[in-house]
């Protein structure tokens, strides 16, 4: 029995299919319970499920959701953040990486340098953009002493305002490298000799850049640009810093409602967890199967 | 929290491989046979030409300016990618400190002393604030502790995970991988405070809720998929096929895995292993959510500063808790400085 056992053991250590799982298993398991784990209990949690006293599975969490007054500003101002944030670190992200690709002069140490914000965690981006944009902030003293403005008042409000500039600025500049390391990469590894051979052929300094850099480019930029959305769209701590109070931004909202004195408000904060994790879900898919359409099309 | 993995060897990656590139119009364009640098890791990864040399496989990215001066007689600028002269450098130079501005104030404040506007520097300069931050007993101490003891432990229990499914990843194709790269990526991309809000009922009943442990739980969600994925890439680029050359010569497994896996793997999964690092450095809302309060990490105690303290010591605690980040990037340039090959892919 006992070699019968082993023997099984032994043709299925030989069995590629399971050797691959086995190997696989240790970081799927964790990943799988703790985030599953998450999605599960916020879900059920906001069905009422294993709540004291729950009369069972209702969608009454849900219903107040949509019922808040703050859940559509907030989901307005969240898309705003995400949006503006994710279209302007690709295009400057870009933008970036075209021209450190040029230069000739240092441009090892200007791309090292270029880099420097990555690691760099978001609350201290956060302080460092209050002290910058704040209206006593660098940028307000720097204007204050060219005569342009007078008092820290006359400095436009860019924090805690309802557009949320501050945040989209901290986002910017956090992601520009981002996105410019990643273009970099592929452009040099694609090298130049396609478009060397389009210069030949005649094609101006805009056709190349349309129908050869973009195109090499394009698959790993909207890659880059569903993470980027992703990451903005999930903002807690910037917001929460340099963001208006009201409305609030989804993951902030649901931090509120969770840890409101008022127990009640928890199922709705559960439902918050799980609309903004579908949300980045439904984008990222959705993101991904129209990115691989683009790049089809583009021929690339 | 931004930078990826390598290149994977099936041409069709996910969604979220940036500098994998799905890599059609490179994939068919390369020369050179074995792994084609198609996409690099995250920072140092582009940086200049420091990394091509030795490469050989690499089509001419350098060679435009050279081409310039010599073999184009027509006076028109043939190369696709013309070398800029001091004006594209000043520009970069521009975009550069652009970046960097937003350090200068940090900086400035933490080193003055009644630091109003409109001054723009400080009137009174004074280390007060980095006493403050510094002296023996400080919250910091504290905080930085417990953001090294997390982070650490992130660390390793991802490298463990990561080693043996990273392989696979990185060499392998097999059905249900791109499921597995999905289940891999959504953690990362689904916002924190979602998932903290998630686990924190259940930490609260297991007694992890507040506590170390139960921090380095949540902080291994999005990090773990990080420190896999950029392990599959160190995979796919190494070339393994040394090691059935040992076998062949007769080495034993463990001969093999030291003397020949190891060497080939190692900077790279350092690499992976201080990006795990850093997603737990940078934490702020899941361990707001599991810690409770009771786990005070640098980014929590920052955040508790910034949000109603002395500004000098805030800009002070900030640039703590920067640096060992900026070391720890710095590393990780020399470690793909100096082994660009590994990772690279450009051997």
């Amino acid at each position: 029995m006992s070699a019968l056992l082993s023997d099984q053991v032994r043709r299925w250590s030989r069995d590629d299919t399971v050797r691959t799982w086995a190997r696989l298993a240790p970081a799927l398991v964790l990943v799988g319970v703790l985030f599953g784990g998450a999605v599960w209990s916020a879900s059920s949690r906001s069905l009422g499920v294993g709540a004291i006293g729950s009369p069972g599975p209702s969608l009454d969490a849900y219903r107040r959701l949509l019922g808040d007054p703050e859940f559509w500003p907030s989901v307005a101002l969240t898309t705003h953040v995400a949006v503006t944030s994710t279209l302007l670190s690709v295009a400057l992200g870009v933008g970036a990486a075209l021209l450190l690709r040029r230069v000739h002069f240092g441009r090892r140490s200007l791309t090292t340098l270029f880099q420097f914000n990555l690691p760099i965690p978001h609350v201290i981006g956060a302080v460092a953009i209050l002290l910058l944009l704040g209206q006593s902030g660098f940028i307000s003293r720097l204007t204050a002493g060219l005569g342009w403005t007078a008092a820290p008042a006359d400095f436009p409000a860019l924090l805690y305002d309802p557009y949320a500039v501050g945040v989209i600025v901290q986002y910017v500049w956090k992601e520009v490298p981002f996105v410019g390391i990643v273009a970099l990469a592929i452009l040099r590894a694609a090298g130049d000799d396609l478009e060397t051979a389009a210069a030949t052929l005649g094609a101006s300094a805009w056709q190349r850049f349309r129908f050869v850099t973009l195109p090499v480019l394009l698959p790993g930029v909207l890659s880059t640009a569903i993470i980027v959305f992703a990451f903005s769209f999930g903002t807690f701590e910037v917001p929460l810093l340099l963001g208006a109070s009201y409305p609030a931004v989804l993951p902030v909202l649901a931090h509120q409602r969770y840890t409101d004195v008022d127990l009640a408000n928890r199922p709705e904060a559960m439902a918050l967890a799980v609309v903004v994790t579908l949300i980045v879900i439904v984008v990222v898919l959705v993101g991904a199967a129209l990115a691989r359409r683009a790049v089809r099309r583009a021929g690339a | 929290m931004s930078m990826l993995w390598t290149r994977t060897p099936t041409p069709r990656s996910t969604i979220g491989s940036p500098p994998v590139a799905p890599s059609s119009p490179e994939a068919g364009r390369q020369p050179a046979p074995p792994a084609t640098p198609t996409g690099r890791l995250g920072p140092a990864a582009a940086d200049g030409e420091g990394g091509d040399r030795g490469g050989t496989d690499h089509s001419g990215t350098d060679h435009s300016g050279t081409d310039r001066g010599g073999t184009d007689h027509s006076g028109t600028d043939h190369s696709g990618t013309d070398r800029g002269g001091a004006g594209t450098t000043v520009a970069a130079a521009a975009l550069v400190g652009l970046l960097l501005l937003p350090f200068l104030p940090l900086v400035l404040a933490s080193l003055s002393q009644g630091y109003f506007h409109p001054q723009l520097l400080p009137e009174t300069w004074s280390l007060r604030a980095w006493r403050l931050v510094l002296a023996p007993g400080a919250g910091t101490w504290v905080a930085l502790r417990d953001s090294l003891v997390v982070a650490a432990g992130v660390t390793l229990v991802s490298l463990v995970v990561a080693v043996p499914a990273g392989r696979v990843l990185g060499t392998r194709s097999f059905r249900g991988r791109r499921a597995v790269e999905v289940v891999l990526l959504l953690p990362v991309l689904v916002p924190g405070i979602a998932v903290a809000i998630g686990l924190h009922v259940t930490f609260l009943r297991l007694g992890l809720a507040g506590t170390l442990p139960g921090v380095v739980l949540v902080h291994l969600v999005p990090a773990t998929p990080y420190v896999v994925l950029l392990s599959a890439g160190v995979f796919a680029n190494a070339d393994l096929g040394l090691e059935d050359q040992a076998r062949t010569l007769g080495a034993n497994r463990r001969q093999v895995a030291w003397s020949v896996t190891r060497p080939l793997v190692a900077p790279g999964l350092a690499v992976a292993a201080l990006f795990g690092f850093l997603v737990s450095w940078g934490q702020y809302a899941t361990t707001l959510v599991v810690g409770g309060g009771r786990v005070v990490t640098l980014p929590i105690l920052l955040f508790a500063s910034a949000a109603g303290g002395d500004t000098a010591v805030t800009a002070a605690t900030a640039l703590v808790h920067a640096l060992p980040a900026v070391a720890l990037l710095v590393a990780t340039a020399r470690i793909l400085g100096r082994d660009v090959p590994t990772l690279g892919g450009a051997r």
